[in-house]
């Protein structure tokens, strides 16, 4: 079955997005397609690289950007909701005149016509997130 | 901007108030990019999302941008089925008088003026909610 995922909660404070990964994997595991993973709300925290948990926690943006460079999945992080929030990629960073970009590898910012996508060509759209 | 011409049921669910949180005005974001994908577009107003079409809301006290006119413009972007839990305006002292009118213009009948709103029973809105596609829930 093709999976359209979307993550409505950030890192840490919820267990959303933990959740998610491991139903990503588990899906995976089972043979089904993830045909994007869609981080909105406050769930666009969940790529930044800055994040800093201590060292016998979890990384949660580090495990998604290597759950999708392993099995090739798309990370898409909405744009309008991660300009409020302070997420940038290199270009956004720029335009927005910031001295940093903060987005981890593997995640790619765009628009919400992304997720309206998702919800189209998926089989399924799940939700993880209050 | 069809996507291959596939047209889904999509339902946005709005459950929290207008302010407080930013769900209800996040959803409406989504709401309109789906209806530029020329899907087929519903609401749902349950638990304290239907404070978020009250009337009059002033947000000068508490510092936010008061997004509650965009609603009326809904109609506008051909979203016509709004779906309010006739509950959750009774558990809460309210009346669909309470609520903004929300209209949608039929241009097979003169672009006559016709309501948007549909008050429903929690029983009913959970047989439409099964009907979707895809359901999204703010």
């Amino acid at each position: 079955m093709k999976l359209g995922i979307l993550i409505n909660e950030g890192p840490y404070q919820h267990q959303a997005s933990d959740t998610a990964l491991q139903y990503v994997k588990a899906a995976i595991e089972k043979g089904h397609e993830i045909y994007r993973v869609f981080f909105y709300n406050d769930g666009v925290n969940n790529a930044t690289r800055f994040a800093s948990p201590p060292q016998d926690d979890r990384n949660i943006s580090k495990e998604w950007s290597a759950l999708a460079k392993t099995h090739d999945i798309d990370l898409v992080v909405c744009v309008a909701a991660a300009q409020r929030r302070g997420i940038l990629d290199k270009g956004e960073a720029e335009r927005n005149g910031k001295d940093s970009d903060n987005i981890e590898e593997g995640f790619r910012i765009s628009g919400l016509g992304q997720l309206v996508e998702a919800g189209i060509q998926a089989d399924r759209l799940i939700t993880f997130g209050d | 901007m069809s996507e291959e011409g596939i047209v889904k049921k999509f339902m946005y669910v709005n459950r929290k108030c207008p302010y407080g949180t930013i769900y209800a005005l996040e959803s409406l974001e989504v709401v309109l990019i789906t209806a530029a994908f020329d899907q087929d577009v519903s609401l749902a107003f349950t638990d304290d999302g239907v404070y978020q079409l009250m009337k009059d809301q002033k947000t000068d006290g508490i510092g936010m941008k008061n997004f509650s006119s965009t609603y009326a413009a809904l109609g506008d972007y051909e979203i016509k089925k709004i779906f309010i839990d006739k509950e959750s305006l009774d558990e809460r002292g309210l009346s669909i008088s309470d609520l903004q009118e929300l209209v949608w213009e039929d241009e097979d009948e003169d672009y006559a003026e016709k309501s948007s709103i549909n008050l429903v029973s929690r029983a009913e809105l959970s047989k439409i909610m099964s009907q979707q596609d895809v359901v999204m829930s703010f």
